[in-house]
């Protein structure tokens, strides 16, 4: 029994060391991603606002279709026109951090495979905490908060492996990584032990795992839509005929367009809404088996809704005319906060029945 | 990065004004097209007409949907009678200044308030306003056929061409073959075949905002049927369900006495064990109580109810939600008759279970006179002391480790008949006095299990007996409702995925005979929203009907002048 007991302190001990170390490695990628940004600064294309003033050259964006089998037979591939949808700004996609210079692509290189590493740690950091309690790592929010850093890393990772053009989040992400991790070390940290036991149940691992989950992918969709209303504004001012600032000509013209950025958040908060439904649905049933009642307006439970409804707002705001673009993302942005808000907020300042040992 | 598009130059921003592409698009959804906010008509029938179509536009089911997440935020940071009486008492007697305001406003019962209520009911007339219409346009939908092709197809945000020298009507044919191969509902239409797939987005959409009317009206079912009641029951004893047996019963107005399910069932044993080490020493690790419960006629059967597992009778529930200790007294008169026997719950009042609780002996006592009197005693009780003169008395654990209780006698009248409703955890003293030692000091004795307290001037003795049993508190709820809000939770997620996945989109094929005698062929796609499958979907069905239509070999001219078309 002692032991046993041990031996799970050992590697309790051995999970803390590496979300310390991966830490410390999501720090040098962090360093790496400022030396991409910086040495991509060098590069001067300006193409939004040449793609901007001369309207013609932006109708026409070329795609070639490599599907198809065999891979040999370049002339039998059709090349299929791609243009923006009828009144929206044509315009390409930034050069990315690096701006097509070599030596911001070697640093950003650098820092993916950083994140990588960092991403290994964190991960087996997160496995080995779950092992040294048998069971899930989401008792409490030290758990929380690493878990939940681990995912939204691997989801971009799983973005940059399927060849999506992601890169530009990086450094957002790495930053907030590393805030994350130091407040769940430093404020959040609780010694790994047992769920007291209105946590004990496999409803645990299916409601808090997607939660978090969606928390990741909501995160991701959050950095876009922010990310896009300064291009957006950017983009705004060069077919206005305005003079953005340097910072903005260096930085934002890095960024892919605003059209590329609306599209990658309105996908990512699209598809995980579904699975966040089905988190407050499988969060109800829970509750139904621990508490008797499937739904009694608790305040996790109110702010859990108040979440989904903010995202069905955005989806709505996207098909209804006037509310499209920049309002549907101010929209996005806010029901992040409420996601924000139910996690730290309800956790911490709200009294609830979900409150749990070591907050 | 790109090249101008030679063959489109001038029409580069604005691609819908041209005749005839708007019928492309349109019907590729049922959203409720946006009017523009036109004062009414006059007369009634003009202004109801006015407010209905602006209830069902989408812009008000958006701000409606604003209302509602905005109004559930109140409830959330204010304390709701519905959720703990206790605290509202508290943050009322608090905030007096605040409190009738507060009242006013429903602020302590904002999900059953009026105007929590207006928005949810507006909300879901909206809705079923807003559905109607989109249903019955969607059929029409599902019998009409896809638009035929507008009249330049460059224009469409995914395009492809080439020239073949198979016939224009081959290639339509092979075209219809391809499209309808991938469930496409193609047809010919003029010098192009149109086609058009993904009615299911639209399916499933509706079945979404269709799925949450069901919700509601199992949520507001549930509301009306449901009924929950509480009963503490201390090892040995039981329960069986009947209103009478309840300490505290709740339902809805539609809820009917005869409809409690039918069964009893005793508390064999509680366990409760908690960490003993470390820094969550004394956090719960397991609560389980065992009980032998009957159905109605039925035989005893044994089942354990756990916090996350609670027992399935019927329709009904039984959920475990407290527990807590019941030390075990004898009370004896001056001649030493026993007078009161029985295990007292305690209510605990930390996480240690450190609990206080009154002991009442009702009848059966006589005072020294031989006249009638009551017994009353406040017992403050822990599991584990932390020894004498250690500090506190509070409990330092919350498991049986060292138990100990304190004691104060009363003796008068309990005041049980006065009318008034009686806690039974607290000793109303306003008509009894203490007991005291020759008219001087109270008497109170800190006592361990086995222990007896010898009450002054003859009047008897309390014992504090070494068998202390446990209680465990069971809510018994019933909420009809449920398979239906489940039922409705389901359709919503696949209508949800059904909506959010699929991607409804119009395919044309245009073969026409060139100058030159060859046929070009003209691809292009339009989805319901831009989409980065489209083009990949177009590529994919270009390269299924080459197979039929190949590339004819370009003269070079004519090669030149495609690639700059096309080509970056
Ligand atoms: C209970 C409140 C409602 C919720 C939670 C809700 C939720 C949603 C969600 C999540 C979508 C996204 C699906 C998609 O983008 O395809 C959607 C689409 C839609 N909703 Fe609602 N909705 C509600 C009420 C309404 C009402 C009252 C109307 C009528 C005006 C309405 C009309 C529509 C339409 C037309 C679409 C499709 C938009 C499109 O085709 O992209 N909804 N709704």
């Amino acid at each position: 029994m002692i032991l046993a007991a041990e031996t799970n302190e050992s590697l309790a001990q051995m999970s803390n060391t590496l979300v310390y170390s991966s830490m410390a490695v999501y720090t040098l990628a962090f360093l790496a991603h400022i030396a991409e940004w910086v040495f991509g600064s060098r590069s001067k294309v300006g193409r939004t606002a040449a793609a901007l003033t001369q309207p013609a050259a932006a109708a026409a964006k070329v795609t070639v279709q490599v599907k198809g089998a065999g891979g040999t037979t370049v002339l039998d591939r059709p090349k299929v026109v791609t243009r923006a949808a009828a009144g929206a700004r044509d315009v390409p996609d930034g050069p990315g951090a690096a701006g097509g210079t070599v030596k911001g692509d070697l640093y950003g290189r650098i820092a993916i495979s950083l994140t990588v590493l960092a991403f290994a740690l964190e991960a087996v950091g997160v496995v080995t905490r779950a092992i040294s309690v048998q069971r899930a790592p989401w008792g409490n929010m030290y758990e929380f908060s690493t878990t939940f850093s681990t995912v939204a890393v691997g989801t971009y990772l799983g973005f940059l492996l399927a060849k999506k053009n992601v890169r530009w989040i990086g450094l957002p992400l790495v930053t907030t990584v590393l805030l994350d991790l130091g407040v769940a070390t430093t404020w959040l940290y609780t010694e790994s032990d047992q769920l007291v036991p209105a946590l004990d149940s496999y409803w645990l691992w299916i409601h808090v795992s997607t939660a978090i989950f969606c928390g990741a992918v909501f995160y991701l969709g959050a950095v876009a839509t922010l990310l896009y209303l300064f291009r957006d504004s950017y983009e705004n001012k060069l077919a206005n005929g305005g003079e953005p600032g340097s910072f903005a000509r260096s930085v934002l013209e890095r960024l892919p367009s605003a059209a590329s950025l609306d599209k990658f958040s309105y996908r990512v908060n699209a598809a995980v809404f579904p699975l966040w439904t089905f988190t407050i649905i499988a969060g109800a049933i829970w509750a139904g088996d621990a508490w008797g009642r499937y739904w009694g307006w608790d305040a996790k439970e109110v702010w859990s809704f108040i979440t989904w409804v903010g995202y069905a707002a955005y989806l709505h705001a996207r098909a209804t005319a006037g509310w499209k673009g920049r309002k549907a993302a101010y929209i996005a942005l806010i029901a992040f906060g409420c996601f924000l808000f139910n996690y730290y907020g309800v956790n911490i300042f709200v009294s609830s029945k979900h409150s749990y040992a070591g907050v | 990065m790109s090249k101008t598009d030679t063959t489109d130059t001038t029409d580069a921003p604005d691609a819908s004004s041209a005749p005839g592409d708007e019928a492309a698009g349109a019907d590729l959804s049922t959203a409720p097209k946006e009017e523009t906010l036109g004062g009414p008509t006059l007369g009634v029938v003009g202004w109801v007409r006015w407010f209905w179509r602006q209830l069902t536009s989408m812009r008000v089911a958006l701000i409606l949907l604003f209302l509602l997440s905005l109004g559930a935020v109140p409830g959330s940071l204010i304390p709701q009678s519905s959720a703990d009486e206790m605290k509202v008492a508290d943050f009322k007697k608090a905030h007096e200044a605040l409190t009738p305001l507060y009242e006013k406003l429903q602020l302590f019962d904002v999900y059953s308030s009026v105007w929590f209520s207006a928005i949810y009911i507006l909300l879901f007339v909206s809705l079923i306003g807003c559905i109607v219409p989109r249903t019955w346009q969607f059929v029409g939908q599902l019998r009409g056929l896809p638009p035929g092709a507008p009249k330049r197809l460059t224009r469409l945000p995914a395009y492809t061409t080439w020239r073949t020298e198979a016939a224009p009507e081959e290639v339509h044919e092979a075209a219809l073959a391809v499209l309808k191969g991938r469930r496409f509902r193609a047809r010919t239409a003029g010098d192009a075949v149109a086609a058009e797939k993904g009615y299911l987005r639209e399916a499933g959409n509706l079945l979404f905002h269709l799925a949450l009317i069901v919700m509601l009206v199992a949520f507001a079912w549930g509301q009306l049927f449901k009924s929950e009641g509480g009963k503490l029951v201390v090892e040995g004893d039981g329960f069986s369900n009947t209103l009478t047996q309840y300490d505290d019963f709740k339902s809805g107005s539609q809820f009917a006495v005869d409809e409690l399910e039918p069964f009893n069932f005793t508390l064999d044993s509680f366990t409760g064990t908690y960490e003993k080490s470390g820094p969550q020493r004394g956090t719960p690790r397991t609560f389980e109580a065992a009980v032998t419960y009957t159905q109605g006629d039925g035989a005893d059967k044994k089942a354990v109810i756990r916090v996350n597992e609670p027992l399935k009778l019927g329709d009904s529930k039984v959920y475990l939600i407290a527990h807590g200790y019941a030390p075990v007294v004898t009370v004896k008169d001056r001649q030493g008759k026993v007078v009161f026997n029985g295990a007292v719950p305690l209510l605990p009042i930390d996480n240690n279970i450190t609990s206080t609780g009154a002991i009442k002996v009702m009848d059966g006592y006589r005072d020294k006179n031989g006249d009638k009197e009551q017994l009353g005693f406040k017992a403050f009780f822990v599991p584990t002391f932390a020894g004498a003169g250690k500090g506190s008395m509070f409990s330092q654990f919350p498991a049986l480790d060292f138990p100990v209780m304190a004691l104060t006698g009363y003796h008068g009248s309990l005041r049980v008949d006065s009318g008034l409703p009686q806690n039974v955890y607290q000793l109303d003293t306003s008509k009894m006095t203490q007991f005291k030692v020759d008219g001087g000091t109270g008497v109170a004795q800190r006592m361990v299990p086995g222990e007896t307290m010898t009450l002054p001037d003859g009047a008897g003795s309390i014992t504090f007996e070494k068998d202390i049993k446990e209680w465990a508190s069971f809510q018994v709820s019933q909420q009809p409702g449920n398979g239906l809000a489940l039922s409705g939770a389901v359709a919503a997620i696949a209508g949800l995925t059904g909506s959010l996945f699929i991607q409804r989109r119009r395919i044309w094929v245009r073969a026409v005979r060139g100058e030159d005698g060859t046929t070009v062929v003209e691809m292009a796609g339009l989805g319901r929203s831009e989409s980065a499958k489209l083009p990949e979907e177009l590529a994919d069905l270009a390269v299924a009907l080459t197979a039929q239509a190949p590339q004819a070999p370009e003269p070079a001219e004519a090669e030149a002048e495609a690639s700059e078309g096309v080509e970056k």
